[in-house]
C-alpha cells in the first residue's frame, strides 16, 4: 500500500488535499475552546470571581500554549501535515454548505504558537500591569476572548471560519481599545478601528460572496484547487478584495489610520494585539489564499505597492512622533508593510514574510511591553521628550528594550537581520525595473527604521533627564513585568537564525507556500545588498544618535515641511476627513433633509390629508335621520344608477 | 274549491329556529306570570338554555343538506355554519346582557315608559333592577337571524329580516343610562331600519316581475327559480339589475356597508353596550350570510354584472369606515366605524365567487364576532359614577390603572388591526386570499391600504392607555361578574386560537361552504 501511494503519479498542479485529523490532533478544537470557555466564565462570574480571574486567564492561554505545542510536535511527526477536523455542518442553505472545521497545518501551527507563546507572556505581564485596575476581570475575559478569536481565525478550514474568527478579534480589539471607555479618547479610537474595520471587513465579506458565486465553496482545498479555472478578471477582483480585507486589519494603506489611535487601549493591549497578533492577520490571510494571489500578477504588484508604500509612510511619520507607543505604532505599520512586500513578492518569498511576522511578534511584544514598564515607571507619562536617562533606573527595561532595538533595526546577529534583510533581497530579485523601485523603497525604509528607532531608544533612556516635576525616582518594574522581558528579549535574539533556518523547509507542506521558486538573480549582487543594507542602518542610526545624544526639547518645534507633513500623518487623516468624512456627513446631512422633508413630508401629508377627511366627512355625520336617509338615497340611486349602467353596457 | 296542499316540513332541520321562537314566546309568558324578582335568573336561563339547545341541534343537524317548509328554508352547509356562529355569539352577548355586578341592576332600564331625564328616571337608575324582556326580545332577535340565514326565497327573508329587526330597535332603547341619547338612537335606527325595508320589498317585487314569463315555471322569488330568470327570461333586464341593485341596499344597510352605514355610530353608541355588541357581532353575521346566498345562489349566473359595483361599495366602504375612524372620539363609536371597515373586508370576500371566497368570508365573520363582542365587554368595564367611560381622553393612563384589562383591549385591537397571531390577521388572509386568486387585486389593495389607515386609530389607543400618566378623570376598570368574564376569555381565547391555530375552524368552513340550490 505504501508502495503504491510513493508511487503514485503527482498531484496534478494546484490540487490541494487534507488529511483528516485524528489521535492528539483530534483535540485542537480545544485550542479555541479553553480560552473561549474561560473568557465566558470570567464574563458571567462578575465580580465573583474579581479576585481570582486573572490567574484563570493566564492559564488558559498556558494550557493552550501547551496543547498548541504538542500538537505541533505531533504535526511535526506526520507525513502529510496537514489535517482537517471536520466538528460539524455550520452552515447548510440551499447550495452553501458551509463546515465548522478546523484546518492544522505547517502555517497554522506557527501562528498558534506565535499567539499562545507571546500571548501567555503578555497575559502574565499584563497580570501586573492592570494590576491597579478595577477593572482587571473584565480585561483578561476580553484578553481570552481574543486569543480565542485568533486561533479560530487561523485554525478555520474555510474563509467563512476564518470571517467568523476575523470579526471576533475585531470584537475584542474593539473592546480593549475602548477598554477605559470612560476617556473620551479611547472611545473615540475603539469607534474608528471599528468603522474602519467595517471598511475592510466589507472587502472580505464580499469577496467570500464571490468565492462562494463563482465556486460554489468557501472550503480552501476546494477554492485552492478550483482557483485556476477562475477567469482573470475574476481572480483580481477577488484577491483585491480580500486585499481590501487584510488592509483594514492589519493598518495598511489605505486603511492605517485606526492602528496608531488604537494605542489609547492598554499597553498590554498594543502589545498582543496590535502589534504581535492580530494586525498580523492580514499577512496571514494573503499568506493562506497564496494561491489566489499567485493566480494573477497584477494582484501581486498590487500587494508589493501597498506594502511598499506603507512601509514607507510608517516610517516616515514614525520620525515624526514623540508619543512612545505611537513611534512603536507607526513601527509596526511600517514592519507589516514588509511583510506584505514579501507576500507580494510571491513564491519564496511567502516564507520569508512569515518569518518576520514572527520575529517581528516577538520584539515588537518585546518593545511595547518595555514602553509599558517605562510608563509604569514614569506616571504613565508616554511622551519621548519627557524621559532621557532612565537607562541607571531601569536596568532591565533598558537591556530588553535594547534587544528589541537592536533587533528591529537589523544588526546582526539579533533576529531582525535574519527576517528582514532576507526580504530587502527578494525585493531585489524582481525581473523588471521594479526590482529597483521596491528594492530600494525597501532599503530605505532599513534606513529610516534605523533612524526613528534609535531616536526612540536615545531620547527614552539616554541624555539628560527632561523628566516632569512630579518625578522624583522613576522604578524598575516588579519581576511579574521583567520576566515576560527578559523572555521576549532572548527570542528578539535568537528567534531569528533559528527560525529562518528552519521555518522555510517547514512551512513546503502548506499548500501553496512549498511551491517551486524559480530563483532569480538579484539585480545586484546578494553581498552588495546586505552591506547597503547595514550601512543605511548604520548611518540612520548613527545621525539619530548624534542628533539626540544630548536630547530634545520638550515642546514641539517649528518645523520644515516634510517633519510638519510627518507630524500629521502625512495628511492622510485630512485626506479621509476631506474625501470620505466630510462628503459622508454631507451625504447624511441631505439624505436627513429628504427624509425629513420629502419622505416624511409625503407620509405626514398623506396622515395629514387622512385627519382633514375625516375631521370633513364627520360633519357629515350630522346626528339629523333626514340627513341619513338623504344619504341613504344618494346611494340608493348611484347604486341602482351603476348597475343599470352596467346592463346597459356603459361600464364593461 | 280544491284541496289545499300542505308543504311538507323537516321539523328536525327547522328545530333550531323553532326553539329560539318558542323561548321567546315562553320568555313573554313568564314575564307575565313570574314574580318580578326571580325573573332575570328566570329569563336568563331560558334564553341561554335555549340558546344551547339549539345549537346542540345545529350539531345533530350537521349533515343536513335540503331544502324544506316548500322551498322556503334551506339547510345547508353555510345555513348551519352561520346559524352555529350566531348561537355562539349570542350566547356570549346574552352573558354579557345579564350581567348585574358590574352594575346594580344591569345595563338595561328599569321601565322604558319612565320619562327620561326626571327625578323617576334618576331614581332607576340608581337601584332598580333592569327589565327583563330584553331577554324574549334578544331571543325573537335570534330566532329571526336563524331564519334570515337559512331564507330561500326573499319573502322569508323579508320576513325574517323584519322579525330580527324589530326587537333590535326596541332593544336599542332600552339603556340605563343617557336614556336621550338611547331613545334617539332606536328611533333613528327604526326609521333608518324601515325606509331600507322598503327598498328591499320594492327590489322583491321587481325581481317578482323579471321571473314571470319563463317558459315552463311560474313566477316566484324562490332563489332556484330566481336563478333560472337569470338565465333565461324574457322580460327586460332593466327589472333584474334594478331589484337587485334594490335589495343589495336592503341588505347592506344591515351589514353597515357605505353609503348606507350612517346609522351605525348613532346606534352603536346610543345603545345599551350588551346591545351593540350583540349587533356587532349576529346582525353582522347574517346580514352577510343572507347575502352570500343571494349572490351566490340567486344571482350566480350574474356575477359579472354586480361584481364592479359590489366592489366600489366595498372599497368606498372600507375607506369611509377607516378615514372616519381617525378622528373619533368615543370608543363606541370608534368601534362603530371599525366594524363598518370590516363590512368592506367581508364584501371583498363575498365577491370572490369561490368556495375558499365563501369558506373565507365564513371564518371572518365568526373570528370578527369574538374580537368585538370582546372589545365591547371591556368597554361595559370602563366606568365611573355615571356609567361607561366611553370618551377616549378618559382612557388615557388605563395601563397603569388596570395593566390585565389594558392588555387585554391592547391584544384585541392588534387583532383588530391584523397583527399576525391573532384571528384578525387569518381571518384577513383567508378573505384576501381567494380574492387575490379570482384577480381581485384591486379590492386586496385597498383592503391593505385601508387597514393600515385603520391601525392609527387603534394604535392610538393602545399609546393613550400605555405610554398617558392616569388622570383625575382616569375611572376605574370595575371587576367583572362571573357572566362578563367568561363572554370576555371566550372572545380573547378565541381571538387567540384562531390567531394560532385556525386550521380546523378553517376545515370546517371549507367543509359547510356549498349551497343547496
Amino acid at each position: 500500500m505504501g508502495e503504491i501511494l510513493t508511487n503514485a503519479p503527482a498531484e496534478p498542479a494546484g490540487a490541494v488535499t487534507y488529511a483528516t485529523a485524528d489521535g492528539l490532533l483530534g483535540g485542537v478544537w480545544l485550542l479555541v475552546a479553553i480560552p473561549l470557555v474561560s473568557a465566558a466564565i470570567l464574563l458571567l462570574l462578575g465580580r465573583r470571581a474579581d479576585r481570582w480571574g486573572h490567574w484563570l486567564g493566564v492559564t488558559a492561554i498556558g494550557a493552550s500554549f501547551v496543547l498548541g505545542l504538542t500538537s505541533f510536535f505531533q504535526l511535526r511527526g506526520l507525513e502529510n501535515k496537514s489535517v482537517e477536523l471536520s466538528l460539524w455542518d455550520f452552515i447548510s442553505v440551499g447550495g452553501l454548505h458551509v463546515d465548522f472545521g478546523l484546518l492544522f497545518d505547517p502555517l497554522a501551527a506557527v501562528f498558534v504558537l506565535l499567539i499562545t507563546g507571546v500571548g501567555f507572556l503578555i497575559h502574565l505581564y499584563a497580570v501586573e500591569y492592570m494590576a491597579h485596575d478595577e477593572g482587571r476581570r473584565r480585561f483578561f475575559a476580553y484578553f481570552n476572548l481574543f486569543v480565542a478569536a485568533m486561533l479560530l481565525l487561523v485554525l478555520g478550514n474555510n474563509y467563512v471560519m476564518l470571517y467568523f474568527g476575523w470579526e471576533g478579534v475585531g470584537l475584542a480589539s474593539y473592546l480593549l481599545i475602548s477598554f477605559w471607555y470612560g476617556r473620551p479618547s479611547a472611545a473615540t479610537a475603539g469607534k474608528k478601528a471599528f468603522l474602519m474595520n467595517r471598511v475592510g471587513d466589507a472587502g472580505l465579506a464580499i469577496g467570500i460572496f464571490i468565492m462562494f458565486a463563482t465556486l460554489g465553496t468557501t472550503q480552501y482545498d476546494e477554492v485552492f484547487s478550483n482557483v485556476g479555472a477562475l477567469t482573470g478578471g475574476t481572480v483580481l477582483v477577488l484577491g483585491l478584495l480580500l486585499l481590501l480585507g487584510a488592509t483594514g486589519k492589519s493598518g495598511q494603506f489605505p486603511l492605517q489610520a485606526w492602528l496608531p489611535d488604537a494605542m489609547e487601549g492598554p499597553t498590554p493591549v498594543s502589545a498582543l494585539i496590535h502589534a504581535a497578533t492580530m494586525v498580523t492577520a492580514g499577512v496571514y490571510l494573503i499568506a493562506r489564499s497564496n494561491p489566489v494571489f499567485s493566480a494573477n500578477t497584477t494582484l501581486q504588484l498590487v500587494v508589493v505597492s501597498v506594502g511598499a508604500l506603507t512601509l514607507l509612510l510608517g516610517c516616515i511619520i514614525g520620525a515624526a512622533k514623540d508619543d512612545i507607543k505611537r513611534v512603536l505604532a507607526w513601527s509596526t505599520v511600517s514592519q507589516i508593510g514588509y511583510m506584505f512586500l514579501g507576500v507580494g513578492l510571491g513564491g519564496g518569498a511567502y516564507a520569508l514574510a512569515i518569518i518576520h511576522l514572527l520575529a517581528h511578534g516577538f520584539f515588537k511584544a518585546n518593545m511595547f511591553l518595555g514602553a509599558g514598564s517605562v510608563m509604569h515607571g514614569m506616571n504613565d507619562q508616554v511622551d519621548i521628550r519627557r524621559f532621557g536617562g532612565l537607562a541607571k533606573h531601569m536596568r532591565i527595561t533598558w537591556i530588553t528594550f535594547m534587544m528589541g532595538w537592536l533587533a528591529i533595526i537589523g544588526i546582526p546577529p539579533l533576529s531582525g537581520y535574519f527576517s528582514k534583510e532576507p526580504i530587502i533581497v527578494a525585493a531585489f530579485e524582481r525581473e523588471d525595473w521594479t526590482a529597483w523601485l521596491f528594492g530600494g523603497a525597501a532599503l530605505v525604509g532599513a534606513g529610516l527604521t534605523a533612524f526613528y528607532m534609535t531616536r526612540l531608544f536615545v531620547l527614552t533612556f539616554h541624555g539628560p533627564k527632561r523628566w516632569t516635576e512630579e518625578i522624583e525616582h522613576p522604578h524598575e518594574s516588579p519581576k511579574l513585568m521583567t520576566v515576560p522581558l527578559i523572555l521576549l528579549a532572548i527570542g528578539s535574539i535568537g528567534a531569528g537564525f533559528l527560525l529562518s533556518t528552519s521555518v522555510p523547509d517547514w512551512l513546503t507542506a502548506t499548500a501553496g507556500l512549498g511551491g517551486e521558486h524559480a530563483e532569480h538573480d538579484p539585480v545586484l549582487p546578494h553581498l552588495v545588498i546586505t552591506i547597503l543594507s547595514l550601512v543605511v542602518t548604520v548611518l540612520g542610526a548613527g545621525l539619530a544618535w548624534s542628533l539626540f545624544r544630548n536630547g530634545t526639547a520638550t515642546a514641539p518645534q517649528p518645523a520644515g515641511v516634510l517633519v510638519t507633513a510627518a507630524r500629521r500623518n502625512l495628511y492622510t487623516d485630512a485626506f479621509n476627513e476631506a474625501v470620505f468624512e466630510k462628503p459622508g456627513i454631507f451625504l447624511t446631512r441631505a439624505l436627513v433633509f429628504l427624509d425629513n422633508r420629502g419622505v416624511d413630508g409625503l407620509v405626514n401629508g398623506l396622515a395629514a390629508a387622512v385627519g382633514g377627511g375625516s375631521g370633513r366627512l364627520r360633519r357629515l355625520q350630522t346626528g339629523f335621520v333626514r340627513s341619513y336617509a338623504t344619504s341613504i338615497l344618494t346611494g340608493a340611486l348611484l347604486v341602482v344608477a351603476a348597475f343599470l349602467a352596467v346592463q346597459a353596457g356603459w361600464l364593461a | 274549491m280544491s284541496e289545499l296542499k300542505l308543504p311538507s316540513i323537516d321539523y328536525a332541520a327547522l328545530a333550531p329556529i323553532l326553539i329560539m321562537l318558542g323561548a321567546a314566546l315562553v320568555g313573554v309568558l313568564v314575564e307575565a306570570f313570574v314574580p318580578r324578582h326571580r325573573r332575570h335568573l328566570v329569563q336568563l336561563s331560558v334564553s341561554l338554555l335555549a340558546v344551547l339547545a339549539a345549537l346542540t341541534m345545529v350539531v345533530l343537524n350537521a349533515d343536513d343538506r335540503l331544502i324544506t317548509a316548500g322551498s322556503a328554508i334551506a339547510v345547508d352547509g353555510p345555513t348551519l355554519f352561520l346559524q352555529g356562529a350566531i348561537l355562539v355569539l349570542a350566547a356570549m352577548a346574552l352573558l354579557l346582557t345579564g350581567e348585574r355586578a358590574v352594575e346594580r341592576g344591569g345595563a338595561f332600564v328599569a321601565h322604558a315608559a319612565i320619562t327620561a331625564e326626571s327625578a323617576e328616571d334618576r331614581r332607576q337608575a340608581e337601584s332598580a333592577g333592569g327589565t327583563t324582556e330584553v331577554y324574549p326580545l334578544a331571543t325573537f332577535a335570534i330566532g329571526g337571524m336563524l331564519i334570515f340565514v337559512a331564507a330561500n326565497d326573499l319573502l322569508t327573508m323579508f320576513i325574517a329580516l323584519e322579525v330580527f329587526s324589530l326587537p333590535l330597535y326596541l332593544l336599542c332603547a332600552l339603556a340605563r343610562r343617557r336614556r336621550l341619547l338611547s331613545q334617539e338612537a332606536a328611533l333613528k335606527y327604526f326609521m333608518l331600519g324601515a325606509y331600507a325595508s322598503a327598498f328591499f320589498l320594492f327590489g322583491v317585487a321587481l325581481i317578482y316581475g323579471f321571473t314571470s314569463g319563463i317558459p315552463g315555471r311560474s313566477a316566484g322569488v324562490d332563489f332556484a327559480t330566481i336563478n333560472a330568470a337569470v338565465n333565461e327570461s324574457p322580460a327586460s333586464r332593466v327589472l333584474l339589475f334594478a331589484g337587485m341593485a334594490l335589495l343589495a341596499i336592503g341588505l347592506l344597510f344591515k351589514a353597515a356597508a357605505a353609503p348606507f352605514h350612517v346609522w351605525t355610530p348613532d346606534v352603536y353608541q346610543g345603545a345599551p353596550t350588551p346591545v351593540t355588541a350583540f349587533m356587532a357581532a349576529c346582525t353582522k353575521v347574517a346580514a352577510f350570510g343572507a347575502l352570500l346566498r343571494v349572490f351566490h345562489v340567486a344571482f350566480a349566473s350574474a356575477s359579472w354584472d354586480f361584481t364592479p359595483v359590489l366592489g366600489v361599495v366595498a372599497v368606498l366602504t372600507m375607506l369611509v369606515g377607516a378615514v372616519l375612524a381617525v378622528t373619533q372620539t368615543d370608543i363606541k363609536r370608534l368601534l362603530a366605524y371599525s366594524s363598518i371597515a370590516n363590512a368592506g373586508y367581508l364584501l371583498v370576500g363575498v365577491l370572490a365567487p369561490s368556495k375558499d371566497g365563501l369558506s373565507g368570508t365564513m371564518f371572518y365573520l365568526v373570528a370578527y364576532g369574538f374580537s368585538v363582542l370582546a372589545a365591547f365587554a371591556v368597554v361595559t368595564l370602563v366606568r365611573d359614577g355615571d356609567g361607561e367611560a366611553t370618551h377616549l381622553s378618559r382612557w388615557a393612563g388605563l395601563g397603569r390603572r388596570s395593566p390585565f384589562f389594558a392588555s387585554v383591549f391592547t391584544f384585541i385591537l392588534l387583532a383588530f388591526a391584523g397583527i399576525p397571531l391573532t384571528s384578525g390577521f387569518t381571518s384577513k388572509f383567508a378573505v384576501f386570499g381567494p380574492a387575490l386568486a379570482e384577480g381581485r387585486a384591486w379590492l386586496v389593495v385597498a383592503g391593505v391600504l385601508t387597514s393600515m389607515v385603520l391601525a392609527f386609530p387603534y394604535l392610538r389607543v393602545v399609546v393613550m392607555m400605555w405610554l398617558s400618566e392616569p388622570g383625575e378623570s382616569t375611572p376605574t376598570v370595575a371587576v367583572p361578574g362571573g357572566l362578563t368574564s367568561a363572554a370576555l376569555m371566550i372572545g380573547v381565547v378565541a381571538t387567540l386560537v384562531l390567531g394560532v391555530a385556525p386550521a380546523p375552524l378553517l376545515d370546517l368552513a371549507t367543509g359547510a361552504a356549498e349551497f343547496v340550490r
